[in-house]
C-alpha cells in the first residue's frame, strides 16, 4: 500500500470516530438522558426492589402449570420448525433446489420471516387463530424456519461432492448416497442448531405469554398489573430455573450428539 | 494369454464448456495387469478414469466390459456395473464423521437392497469381511475410530478397504498419491500392488509421479492432451519419451 493511501485511510478513520464521538454526546444532550428524573429514578427503583422481598407465590395461581406450558409450546414449536425447515431447506439449497428461482425464493422467504420478530408473528396468529397456546406454537414454529432453513440450506450446500461420487462409486443407490453419505455429513450440524433453536424457543415461549392468555409470561403480565412485585420476582426465579434447566439439558444433549458421531453407526 | 477385461473404443468426452477433454482413446486392458497412466495435469487422465465408472459420461465411444457397451447401461445395470469397479480417489473421499469400518462397508452398498443398506443394516458377514479387509491394509485396529482422525496414507489405506471390499474386477485410482508424503506414497502404492498382484485384480491408476509409474506399474500409457501418445513396458519409456509426453 502506498503512503498516501494508508494517510488516506487514517484519515477517514479518525473522520468516522469524531462523528461518531459528536453524534454519540448529541444525542445524550437532545434524548435529555442525564436529567432529574435520571437521577430520582434511582429511588424508585429502591422502592420497587424492596417490594420485590421476599418474593412471594401465595397466590393461588399454578405456576407450575404455566411453565410446563410453556415448555410444551416451546417444544411443539421447535418439532414443527424442524420439520418444515427441513423440507424448505431441501428446496432453498443451490445444489439441491430444481431450479436456482426456487432456492431464490425460499431463501427470500425465510429471510422475510427472519426480519418478523416472534412476538409480532404471536400477535398475528392471536388474531387468526385466537387466543391459547397454538398462535405462540405457530410463532415459534415460523420464527424457527426463518434462521433453520438458511442454516440448514448452508450446510446442505457445503457438502463435500467428491464423497458422494467415492459412495456412488460403489454401486450405492441414490438413496443409500443420501443415508450413507449426506446424512452423516449433516446430522451433527443440524442436530447442534436444532438444539440451539430449542434454547432459543424456551426464552421466547417464556415472554410469548406476555401478548396471548396462557403461558408463564402471562402470568408475569398479570402479576405486574396487579404491582405485586414479590410474585413478579418469584415467576422470574421460576423462568430463571427453567432456562437454566433447560439449558444443562441441552448441554447433555450437545455432548451426547458428539459421542454419538464419536462412535459413529455400526 | 490373459483375457482382456476392459476395451475402450474411440472414447471421446467433449464438456458443456466445449473443452475436448478426450479426443477419442482406443485401448484394451487385460486381466489382473496393472496400468499406469501418466500425464500432466488437464491431460486428461482423471476425466478418462471416471468415464470407465461412469462417475462422467463420454459424449461418444464404446466401452466394452464383459461384452457389453457399459456407456448404455441405465439406473440398475449401471449399479451393478459400478461394484466390479472399486475407486480410490485423490483426496480419500471417505465419509469423515463415520467410522473406518463403516466407509469400508460402503463397499458393501451396491451388493445390498436399498433400504438394509440405506439404513445400514449390514450382515455379520460383511462386517467380518470388512475387518478383513481392513486386517490387509494393516488398520484392524482403526476399525472403529472416526474416519478423520486418521492419518492421510491411513485414510488412503481405508480408501483402497472400501474399494477391495466391493470384490472388484477392476481398481481405479485416481492420483492415490498426490497428497501424500514420499514415505506414505511407496506405502500406499505397495499396498495397492500387493493386492492387485495377490487377488489378481485389475488396476488402472492415474500417477503424476513417473518414478513410482516406473516402479509399481506393468504397463505405461502417457496421455496428452486427451489422446494416447505412449502406451507400452516402463522399460521403454525413454527419458525422451517422458519428456515428449510432459511437454505442451
Amino acid at each position: 500500500m502506498s503512503e498516501m493511501k494508508q494517510e488516506k485511510n487514517r484519515t477517514t478513520k479518525n473522520l468516522i470516530i469524531t462523528v461518531a464521538a459528536v453524534f454519540f454526546f448529541f444525542s445524550l444532550f437532545q434524548l435529555d438522558v442525564i436529567s432529574e428524573t435520571f437521577l430520582a429514578s434511582f429511588d424508585g427503583l429502591l422502592g420497587i426492589t424492596s417490594t420485590m422481598f421476599p418474593p412471594t407465590l401465595d397466590e393461588p395461581i399454578d405456576i407450575f402449570g404455566a411453565a410446563v406450558e410453556s415448555l410444551q409450546v416451546a417444544i411443539m414449536g421447535t418439532v414443527f420448525g424442524i420439520l418444515f425447515s427441513i423440507l424448505l431447506a431441501a428446496f432453498a439449497a443451490r445444489n439441491l433446489a430444481p431450479h436456482w428461482s426456487i432456492s431464490y425464493a425460499v431463501k427470500t422467504f425465510a429471510a422475510f420471516v427472519r426480519a418478523v420478530p416472534a412476538l409480532i408473528w404471536a400477535l398475528l396468529f392471536i388474531v387468526a387463530v385466537g387466543l391459547g397456546p397454538t398462535p405462540r406454537i405457530l410463532a415459534l414454529a415460523v420464527n424457527s424456519i426463518g434462521m433453520l432453513v438458511k442454516i440448514y440450506a448452508e450446510s446442505i450446500e457445503e457438502i463435500d461432492e467428491s464423497v458422494l461420487d467415492a459412495v456412488k462409486a460403489t454401486g450405492a443407490s441414490k438413496f443409500q448416497v443420501i443415508m450413507q453419505g449426506v446424512v452423516p455429513m449433516l446430522l451433527s450440524t443440524f442436530i447442534s442448531w436444532s438444539v440451539f433453536r430449542f434454547d432459543i424457543n424456551i426464552r421466547y415461549a417464556a415472554v410469548l405469554g406476555v401478548v396471548g392468555a396462557g403461558g408463564i409470561g402471562w402470568e408475569l403480565v398479570r402479576a405486574s398489573r396487579m404491582l405485586a412485585y414479590d410474585q413478579m420476582l418469584a415467576i422470574t426465579l421460576v423462568i430463571f430455573g427453567m432456562i437454566l434447566a433447560v439449558e444443562m439439558l441441552t448441554r447433555f444433549m450437545k455432548d451426547r450428539v458428539i459421542q454419538v458421531n464419536a462412535k459413529a453407526s455400526s | 494369454m490373459a483375457e482382456t477385461v476392459l476395451e475402450l473404443r474411440d472414447v471421446k468426452k467433449v464438456f458443456s464448456d466445449g473443452t475436448e477433454a478426450l479426443k477419442g482413446i482406443t485401448s484394451t486392458v487385460k486381466k489382473g495387469e496393472l496400468v499406469s497412466i501418466i500425464g500432466s495435469s488437464g491431460a486428461g487422465k482423471s476425466t478418462l478414469l471416471r468415464s470407465i465408472n461412469r462417475l462422467n459420461d463420454p459424449t461418444g465411444g464404446e466401452i466394452l466390459f464383459q461384452g457389453k457397451n457399459i456407456l448404455s447401461f441405465k439406473r440398475r445395470d449401471l449399479r451393478q456395473y459400478r461394484r466390479h469397479m472399486g475407486m480410490i480417489f485423490q483426496g480419500y473421499n471417505l465419509v469423515k464423521r463415520s467410522s473406518v469400518i463403516q466407509n469400508v462397508l460402503h463397499g458393501r452398498l451396491g451388493y445390498m437392497n436399498t433400504l438394509s443398506g440405506g439404513f445400514g443394516h449390514f450382515s455379520k458377514e460383511d462386517s467380518f469381511y470388512a475387518l478383513e479387509v481392513l486386517s490387509r491394509v494393516g488398520l484392524k485396529d482403526q476399525a472403529f475410530k472416526r474416519a478423520d482422525e486418521l492419518s492421510g496414507g491411513q485414510q488412503q489405506r481405508v480408501g483402497i478397504a472400501r474399494a477391495i471390499a466391493q470384490n472388484p474386477d477392476i481398481l481405479l485410482a485416481d492420483e492415490p498419491i498426490a497428497s501424500l508424503d514420499p514415505n506414505s506414497s511407496w506405502n500406499v502404492m505397495n499396498y495397492l500392488k500387493q493386492i492387485s498382484k495377490e487377488d489378481e485384480i485389475t488396476t488402472i491408476v492415474n500417477l503424476h509421479q513417473v518414478d513410482f509409474a516406473r516402479e509399481f506399474a506393468d504397463r505405461i500409457i502417457g496421455v496428452k492432451a486427451g489422446e494416447i501418445v505412449f502406451d507400452g513396458p516402463p522399460a521403454h519409456l525413454t527419458e525422451r519419451k517422458t519428456q515428449m509426453i510432459y511437454t505442451t
